[in-house]
Order: C-alpha cells, then sequence, then structure tokens
C-alpha cells in the first residue's frame, strides 16, 4: 500500500512536447511509471517515444483512461492547464511548474471547489511511491521501498532528507512534494490524513519552512488525529523578516509565519 | 517588485480610486514650479520624499509646506537626505525624488489594505478605523478593529461587502457610495495589476466629504511580471540591493544578509536549511543564494562572482544536492568558475547525490584549495572554523 499513486497509475503529461516534458517523461518511463499519453495544444497525433500526444486533456483522459496527470506547462499556461485538467475528470493533478502568479492559482481554487479533483503543487518536485511509480521531476534512485511517508514544501530539501533515510536504511512508502506557493493545492493536513490512514506507513517526516500557516495547522491536527510518530523540521531560523528566500511563499511578513513561531 | 508612493497613486487612480492631485520633483525648481497651482488662495502642500520605505513620516520625510520658500527649503533638505526609518534597516536609504502633493482638510483617518490571504486562499480587503497606525500594531493590540471580507474570484469584490465594510468604519451615510467606489476600484487595480499587496495607510475623509488615498504603497506579485511591462517598466534599481539585481539578472535567488559566510545552494529549502546549520555551527550566512534545481556553470559563475563581491564574505559554503543534476557536472561548474572568479577565501564544498564520487574525485585533482565534507552539518562547521581563521 502506499497513497495516492501506486504501479497501476496510469499517468498522462501536458507539455510532453517541450524540453522538459520530454526529459522527465522519459525519466518516469524508465523508473516504471505507466506513461499512458500527452497533452500539447496543436500536437495531437504525433507521439513521444512512442507515447500517443493528444491536443486536449478530455480526449487524452478518455482513450487512455488516466486518472493521473503531471503538468510541465510553462508558468503563464499552467493556470489554464490545471484546469482543463480537473475539467476533464482527472482524479490526480500534479504541477510541477513553478513561478504561477498567484491570482491564477486563486482562480484555480476557485474553480476546483466543488469538484473531486485533487492538486498537488505547484512549485513542487512531485509524487513517488518507491520502485512502484514516480510522478514528478525527484531523482528517482535515492528513494527506496518502505514505511516512512516524507511531505515537504520544498525540492532539494526533501533529496536530502529522503537520502539521509535511505542511507539510514529507513525506506519510504509515498513522498508527497506540497510545493513552495502561498496558494496551493493540497497541504500538510491533506497528506498527513492519508498517512495516518494508510497501513503501509508507521511514521512520518513533515518537512516545512517560514511563511504561512500550513506547519501551525498541521501540528494541531497531528495532536488530534495522528498516532504514528511525526518527525517536524522547519527550515528558516536564520532568514529575516519580510524578504522573500526563494521560494514564492517562504517569507516572514508582519512579524507570521517564523520559523520559531512554527516550532 | 515594490514601486514608490507616486507611482502606486498613478496604478490605482487610472482604476477610478481618489488620490490628491500631485507633481514629482527631482530638483528644487521642479519641487517650486509644481507647488505653484497648490499654494494658489491661501492653499497648502505636503512635501513626500519617495523611497522604498514606510515610516516616512516619522523619519521627518513628510513636511507641510504653507508658502514657494517653505518648498524649496524642504525639498533641499530632503533630497540627497538618507533617511532612517523602521523599514530601511540602519543604514536607511537616500532620497533622490519628492511628491509635491496639494493639501487637505482631514476629517477622519482610516485604514484600508488587500492581501492574498494564504488560508482562504482569496483576495482579503482589511479595513480599520486606525488609519495612520502600521496594521501589524492593531493586529496585535486589538484585532478586532480590523474588519475583513473575502473576495470570490468569480464575482470581484461585490457592492454589499464594500457596504458592510464602509457601514462599519462608521463612514457617513452619504458618503458610502464614495467609499465602495473607492473600495471596489483598489480591488480591480489589485487583481488587473496581479498586486500582491496594496495598503491604503491613511485613507482619509476630507471635510469637503471626498473620500481620497493620502498615501499608497503597492507590491507586485513578481511571477506576474511578465505580462505587465509598463510595471515592470516602474522598477527603480536605486532603491534595490546591488547584488540583488545582479543576481535576478542571471536567475539567481540571492538575499543579502549581515554575516561572514558566503552560501551558494541547489534549492529554496536546501538553501535555508543550510543557512541554519551554519547559524547552529555558531557562525552567520553572508547571504541566501538559490542557484536553482539544475545550476549550469554560466550561473554558478555568476554566483561566485556575487559571493566574492561582498568583503564581509570570509569563506565560502557550497551545498549541492545532485538530483537529476549529476554531481560531476556540477563539480565541472565549480572548478570552472573558481578558476575563472579566483577565489580569494577558504572554499567549503560539499556534494551529495548522483554521481558524487566522481564529483568529489573532480574537485580532489583540481588543485584547488577545497575544503570538502560529505554531510551538511559537518560542512557548515568546516565553514565557520575556515571564516574564524
Amino acid at each position: 500500500m502506499s497513497i495516492l499513486i501506486d504501479k497501476g497509475t496510469k499517468v498522462i503529461c501536458q507539455g510532453i512536447t517541450g524540453e522538459q516534458g520530454t526529459f522527465h517523461t522519459r525519466q518516469m518511463v524508465a523508473y516504471g511509471t505507466k506513461m499512458a499519453g500527452g497533452v500539447t495544444p496543436g500536437k495531437g497525433g504525433a507521439n513521444v517515444d512512442g507515447i500517443p500526444v493528444f491536443d486536449t486533456v478530455d480526449e487524452a483522459a478518455r482513450k487512455t483512461g488516466a486518472e493521473a496527470t503531471v503538468i510541465y506547462v510553462p508558468a503563464g499556461f499552467a493556470a489554464d492547464a490545471i484546469m482543463e485538467a480537473v475539467d476533464a475528470g482527472i482524479k490526480l493533478v500534479i504541477c510541477i511548474t513553478e513561478g504561477i502568479p498567484v491570482i491564477d492559482m486563486v482562480k484555480v481554487k476557485r474553480f476546483m471547489e466543488g469538484k473531486a479533483a485533487r492538486l498537488v503543487g505547484p512549485n513542487c518536485p512531485g509524487v513517488i511511491t518507491p520502485d512502484e511509480c514516480k510522478i514528478g521531476i525527484m531523482p528517482g534512485h535515492i528513494h527506496k521501498k518502505g514505511n516512512v511517508g516524507v511531505v515537504s514544501r520544498s525540492g532539494t530539501l526533501t533529496y536530502e532528507a529522503v537520502d539521509q533515510l535511505t542511507r539510514l536504511g529507513l525506506g519510504q512508502s509515498t513522498c508527497v512534494g506540497i510545493g513552495g506557493d502561498p496558494v496551493n493545492g493540497t497541504n500538510f493536513v491533506d497528506v498527513l490524513e492519508l498517512y495516518q490512514k494508510d497501513k503501509d506507513t508507521n511514521a512520518i517526516v513533515m518537512i516545512g519552512e517560514i511563511g504561512g500557516g500550513a506547519e501551525e495547522d498541521a501540528s494541531l491536527f497531528i495532536k488530534k488525529n495522528v498516532t504514528k510518530p511525526v518527525v517536524g523540521y522547519i527550515a528558516g531560523v536564520s532568514a529575516p523578516k519580510g524578504k522573500r528566500m526563494g521560494h514564492a511563499g517562504a517569507i516572514i511578513s508582519g512579524g507570521k509565519g517564523t520559523a520559531e513561531e512554527k516550532m | 517588485m515594490n514601486i514608490h508612493e507616486y507611482q502606486a497613486k498613478q496604478v490605482i487612480s487610472k482604476f477610478g480610486v481618489t488620490v490628491p492631485r500631485s507633481k514629482i520633483a527631482f530638483t528644487p525648481a521642479e519641487a517650486e514650479e509644481a507647488a505653484k497651482e497648490f499654494l494658489k488662495d491661501g492653499g497648502v502642500c505636503v512635501v513626500k520624499a519617495q523611497i522604498h520605505a514606510g515610516g516616512r513620516g516619522k523619519a521627518g520625510g513628510v513636511k507641510l509646506a504653507r508658502t514657494k520658500d517653505d518648498v524649496v527649503s524642504f525639498t533641499k533638505e530632503l533630497l540627497g537626505k538618507v533617511l532612517v526609518t523602521h523599514q530601511t534597516g540602519p543604514a536607511g536609504k537616500e532620497v533622490k525624488k519628492v511628491l509635491i502633493e496639494e493639501g487637505c482638510q482631514i476629517a477622519r483617518e482610516l485604514y484600508l489594505g488587500l492581501v492574498v490571504d494564504r488560508a482562504t486562499q482569496r483576495v482579503a480587503v482589511m479595513a480599520s478605523s486606525e488609519g495612520g497606525v502600521e496594521i501589524e500594531e492593531v493586529a496585535a493590540r486589538s484585532p478586532e478593529k480590523i474588519l475583513k471580507e473575502y473576495v470570490d474570484p468569480a464575482t470581484g469584490l461585490i457592492p454589499f461587502q464594500a457596504r458592510k465594510l464602509a457601514f462599519a468604519l462608521g463612514i457617513d451615510k452619504s458618503l458610502v457610495n464614495k467609499a465602495v467606489k473607492f473600495m471596489t476600484g483598489l480591488y480591480n487595480a489589485f487583481v488587473a495589476s496581479d498586486c500582491s499587496m496594496a495598503e491604503i495607510n491613511p485613507l482619509v475623509i476630507t471635510k469637503a466629504g471626498d473620500i481620497i488615498a493620502l498615501d499608497a504603497k503597492i507590491a507586485f506579485d513578481d511571477n506576474a511580471l511578465f505580462r505587465h511591462k509598463d510595471i515592470e517598466g516602474m522598477r527603480d534599481l536605486d532603491e534595490e540591493d546591488p547584488k540583488e539585481v545582479e543576481a535576478s539578472r542571471h536567475n539567481l535567488n540571492y538575499v543579502a544578509l549581515d554575516g561572514s559566510i558566503g552560501c551558494m545552494v541547489n534549492g529554496a529549502g536546501l538553501a535555508m536549511a543550510t543557512m541554519d546549520m551554519i547559524k547552529l555551527s555558531g557562525g552567520a550566512p553572508a547571504n541566501f543564494l538559490d542557484v536553482g534545481g539544475g545550476a549550469n556553470k554560466e550561473q554558478v559563475t555568476a554566483a561566485f562572482n556575487l559571493l566574492m563581491s561582498d568583503p564581509k564574505v570570509k569563506a565560502v559554503l557550497v551545498n549541492i544536492f545532485g538530483g537529476i543534476m549529476r554531481c560531476d557536472i556540477i563539480a565541472d561548474g565549480i572548478i570552472a568558475a573558481a578558476k575563472d572568479v579566483g577565489i580569494k577565501v577558504p572554499l567549503v564544498v560539499r556534494l551529495q547525490g548522483t554521481n558524487v564520487e566522481q564529483g568529489r574525485k573532480l574537485l580532489a585533482e583540481s588543485g584547488l584549495n577545497i575544503i570538502t565534507a560529505e554531510k551538511m552539518d559537518e560542512a557548515a562547521e568546516k565553514a565557520v572554523r575556515a571564516a574564524k581563521g
């Protein structure tokens, strides 16, 4: 067992004919992910290493039966791509794209209200269930199958944590990068809830950072609902106020969102 | 991205938000000319220093002028002056232009602010009867005085929401419609221009019954600037840290800090964690620098140049986790860049991830004086020790 994705998950890639989309589609296929198709408007009928390309997500979903999509579309068009996937009935939408305008994400979240789709990201490394399915840009080989769930707002810091776990012989059930943007899809609480229910997850590593109140919400949730051990880490103890630390969401504003507060 | 008060007023006035008449001046002569019209018939005007920081009034950057001699002498005094406010840091900011603005008779000062609220994931309109006071101060002291409305992006700010705020603020019934127009205009400006923050503090009700933005502060979402070339043109590089400007030219995320250890890391989260580790080891980072997930040689060179241009830097710590990007390629980049730039301080490199063995071998054989480390904490300790000499 695992959460969100497993070896049976059928995936399409939006932006498959772009440089990033093609490169990472090949990486995902090499890891064993079932890549069923891709979408690039205007390039329907083409293929990437034999993977069929469609003009619309609707057509791709109908013809491949995919239940998940991964988005590598450039920032200016990514909100459109997310909403297209949601409208086509894709259940799991994973958006890797970094730099989407926040007002676009506000509209996306409104569009998703009342719909069944789950969004992971944007500005995230993706989701991986070791040895089964990798959807995203993380280096697959540092992961190891096991029972620790890892959820994080960061990319390379997650790789660092996963690598350390693997070296200690501690494998992972599923690793989820929820992304560093202020307005995003799946949050810590959503993932913690899934780990709590997953019988193959025995412990959880949660990696947060400065900015917002997601870690505070998560800690309240853990107190009430999570019986499995949770190890927390907050990056940004040394970050100054009012400065954006790389991630759009990593900013201490008005004295709120500091690392001390989160700890 | 931040802009000046006079620019913010230009942006919002296009959306029907009322602002006082004003003109920007770079010299005392321009200021005198600008003030003529406002001083007619016994009027007054205000000379306001234009810098990207709040708290200008308290720091002596805003002055009321009754005569043209006042205007000239205040302008002379302010231009070239370094203003230190609670937002500029101890170094302060030099005033290079002043805004000459028509004075008004203030009846009430209120607060109006818009932000993207992370909890509701919507734009929040905040209002308070405590105008002229920092909103953080009000939030800490009497949070119940901050009124909030959350806007559905599908409808925009609905008139009833603005009316609710206006009545709750105790705005006179005869002026409520003006207040609604003001708030709706500000919301429209916020969304259309991709703001991340817009603050009118104070929003003023004049004795003549007008509702005007006496001050205006706007920050834009950097991620949306690609679709607002006009706004990008308002960027004032004089107001930004020169190293941060240089970094943005190479697509590097750089934030200048006060410590002595220059950091170069791939990924924002790992960069913050590295800074934290330095602090934990008893040192202090000179900067935050994220070279991105797939850094190339040019970026690494630019990053080294940046670090070396900071005289505070006594040691450099490079922490790279090679994911898709292989460590041997990164090592090549570090060696080439280090040779190009000429690193004059101890260099600690910690590589981990894909092809790490080849990467470390390259570093060892490069002939460069590189201190290597395997773990993050070890790297931080070595850098702190090296910086202390």
